[in-house]
């Protein structure tokens, strides 16, 4: 058998050496890696880090080599893909989702020289960064839209996995609806996934028929969003701009806009000054974008621009007191915010979410 | 005009011999237009499909370790599709597994315990898995439904108790609330094997599941019972086997070893339960068990195989950049090129003339 291998080996290095030899590795190009958790093209989360990798190949142009591996499920493969990255010689490897933590500590722990940058985690060492983006700043302002907008005073939430981030999402979204017409009613399906389009869609007719007249989203397809559209409903996009899928429905999109970071990080890796930080960036720093405010009256674009304002000013804390959780207990004082760390680990309901958390 | 694939009476040893070659062949010549059509060159791709992944030893054991999980489970399914009962629901039988072999783990985590640990972990996997399997036997000796359905249908429901489990009783209490267990204590780890890379004992238990799996089927009364049951029941009953009895027991081996593979990966590679355990491979392993022809020593390198496609297609991804799905299709036409040269080899294609009886 190891006969038979090495024979094959010989062969077919000869055969490929006469067809011109495949990969010869330029010197002195910074190498980076990413791994993408679901497919480049779901128009959703992974499609907006490889818009990222693309900037980055922008900005820098023969100074970097990118390379990419998609629909890595977040299980027992993630390693060995983390792994293959840098035995492919990538030093800089960015792992864009949470569940690739584990496998990215175990990788990096063998190779202290390469750089690590892990999204949207909460363990660091000093070769493995995190970053994530404050999307509920931009959620807040899309509950304050749905209020508005929403004749039928129901709106449909489609939630993903339950992780603090998600109904963080809802909270905020919640706390911007209620700003504006504290009766609205929420109604949440979770999908349990972040990319499953048939689902996403069937989560969407469910909601319309319930009378949800208004459907955002926290999963990266925009099944939803064409499903709304063909129910002439409104929805909110989700990740990437998704105008294309709903012409008439799009009010707007949470826009994930990973590039500023990733130059950023990318510089700093090239100039030798890298070094493990954790990054968390919203509206103010351009890392949560909004998509144009489309298909509403003037006063709610208005309103919306308004509330974007005052949150990129810090006039505005999405999480300001007073917050009462859904049993009346008051978490947030008047005058208070909630706190960083306490939004990162949230895994209760706002008063008036009439909904339980799964596995609570 | 009508065809009609008859079985072989002599099948031809050069036939045998010819069949994966060919399979090959077409392989890497449905591969070579597709890759040129896509602008990268055939043999640079190949080379770095399935040649660059067999120099290094880092990737050896990476393949041996993707190809643990199904060696295993398809061992089990050899033995129910053997019997011809249609265990759909390995997957789950994995996940009732990984789940029950756990519990020992979470319930042991940070105290004293010895060494006893990783083996009980391992006795209760088993118990899981079968216990999981024996649903879908017992509905079928009982009410006769269809074991293709209920053991699919139960995929569904492991996973969904598993996802519970994690995001509710069995989350990590310092782990922000995200879905997933503590860290398995090192007594409840699987060991490696060496230093350096990620090659682990799961491989020994796997080789042992092989041997006495092919002496089971090959040389037992209980495998002969099996293999007449699946291919003349009418004759099985005659002799005197029980059908309900030889139905409980594939299932319950087959979920136990699916079981069993299902708490090495997760306390293996992975070292924690999480609601993503498995990438499908309960599913992938009727593929190695219908490749490797049920027949536990050919599903060794039926599973390396397929393990190497996986393996290959992500250094395709690295390297030349080729998209997720063309390394799916390239995988996909390999495995149907197989499948379909096995047929043709068993089988002959015959012309049918005149009125076709229904």
């Amino acid at each position: 058998m190891r006969k038979f291998i090495s024979m094959a080996v010989a062969l077919t290095a000869g055969l490929v050496l006469a067809a011109g030899a495949p990969v010869a590795h330029a010197a002195e190009k910074l190498k980076i890696g990413f791994i993408y958790v679901g497919p480049v093209g779901d128009f959703g989360w992974s499609y907006q880090h490889d818009q990222g990798r693309k900037a980055v190949e922008k900005e820098f142009g023969d100074k970097v080599e990118t390379t990419f591996v998609e629909n890595v499920q977040e299980g027992p493969d993630a390693e060995r893909v983390i792994e293959q990255l840098v035995r492919a010689g990538n030093t800089l490897i960015f792992t864009t989702s949470f569940g690739f933590m584990e496998p990215t500590l175990k990788v990096a722990k063998r190779h202290p020289k390469v750089m690590f940058e892990h999204a949207t985690g909460y363990k660091r060492e000093k070769n493995v960064a995190t970053y994530n983006a404050k999307f509920h700043e931009g959620r807040y302002i899309l509950g304050q839209i749905a209020a508005k907008v929403s004749k039928t005073g129901t709106v449909g939430y489609i939630a993903s996995v339950p992780i603090p981030e998600v109904i963080a999402g809802i909270d905020s979204f919640m706390l911007g609806a209620q700003s504006v017409n504290p009766n609205l009613k929420i109604k949440i399906v979770w999908v349990n996934g972040w990319f499953d389009p048939a689902k996403e869609a069937d989560a969407a007719k469910a909601l319309i028929d319930q009378g949800a007249d208004v459907i955002a989203q926290h999963t990266d397809s925009p099944a939803a969003m064409q499903a709304a559209e063909a129910r002439g409903v409104k929805a909110f996009g989700q990740s990437s701009n998704m105008i294309t899928f709903g012409p008439k429905a799009q009010l707007t999109s949470i826009v994930d806009n990973w590039a500023p970071y990733y130059i950023e990080r990318v510089k700093l890796a090239l100039d030798g000054k890298w070094t493990s930080t954790d990054t968390w960036g919203g509206l103010k720093d351009g890392e949560v974008q909004m998509a144009p405010y489309t298909n509403m009256p003037d006063d709610v674009k208005k309103m919306a621009e308004d509330t974007e304002e005052a949150i990129k000013s810090g006039k505005l804390h999405p999480f300001k007191g007073p917050i009462y959780k859904q049993d009346g207990t008051l978490v947030v004082k008047e005058g208070e915010v909630l706190a960083d760390k306490d939004i990162l680990s949230l895994n209760w309901y706002v008063k008036g979410i009439d909904d339980k958390v799964p596995g609570q | 005009m009508r065809f009609r694939l008859e079985r072989q009476e002599a099948v031809s040893g050069i036939g045998v011999l010819v069949a994966p070659l060919l399979a090959l062949a077409a392989t890497l010549l449905v591969g070579a237009i597709m890759f040129v059509v896509l602008g990268l060159a055939p043999l640079p791709a190949f080379y770095i499909y399935f040649i660059e992944p067999l120099t290094d030893p880092w990737t050896i054991q990476e393949l041996v370790v993707k190809a643990c999980p199904l060696l295993l489970i398809a061992i089990g399914l050899s033995f129910c599709y053997r019997a011809n009962r249609w265990n759909i629901g390995a997957e789950g039988q994995y996940v009732a597994g990984a789940v029950l072999g756990s519990w020992v783990a979470i319930a042991t985590q940070g105290t004293e315990a010895g060494p006893w640990v990783l083996p009980a972990m391992l006795v209760f996997a088993a118990i899981g898995g079968a216990l999981w399997g024996l649903i879908p036997a017992f509905l079928r000796v009982r009410f006769g439904a269809s074991e293709i359905l209920t053991s699919l249908m139960l995929v569904y429901v492991a996973q969904l108790g598993l996802d519970y489990l994690v995001r509710g009783p069995w989350r990590d209490p310092g782990g922000f609330n995200f879905p997933r267990s503590v860290s398995f204590d090192p007594v409840a780890t699987v060991p490696l094997l060496f230093e350096d890379g990620r090659l682990h004992a799961g491989i020994v238990i796997a080789g042992v599941a092989v041997l006495v799996a092919a002496f089971v089927l090959g040389r037992t009364l209980v495998g002969f019972s099996i293999e007449l049951g699946g291919s003349a029941p009418r004759a099985a009953a005659f002799a005197g086997f029980d059908e309900k009895r030889v139905t409980y027991g594939v299932f319950m081996v087959s979920g136990a070893l699916a079981g069993l593979a299902g708490i090495i990966e997760v306390a293996g590679p992975i070292g924690n339960l999480q609601p993503a355990i498995s990438p499908g491979y309960g599913f992938t392993a009727i593929i190695a068990a219908m490749l490797g022809r049920l027949n536990p020593f050919v599903i060794v390198p039926a599973s390396l195989v397929l393990a190497l496609t996986y393996i290959g297609g992500e250094a395709a991804q690295i390297t030349l950049r080729m998209p997720f799905d063309v390394t799916r299709v390239f995988q996909g036409t390999m495995l149907i090129s197989i499948l379909a040269a096995d047929v043709l080899v068993r089988y002959r294609l015959r012309r049918v003339e005149g009125a076709a009886h229904a």
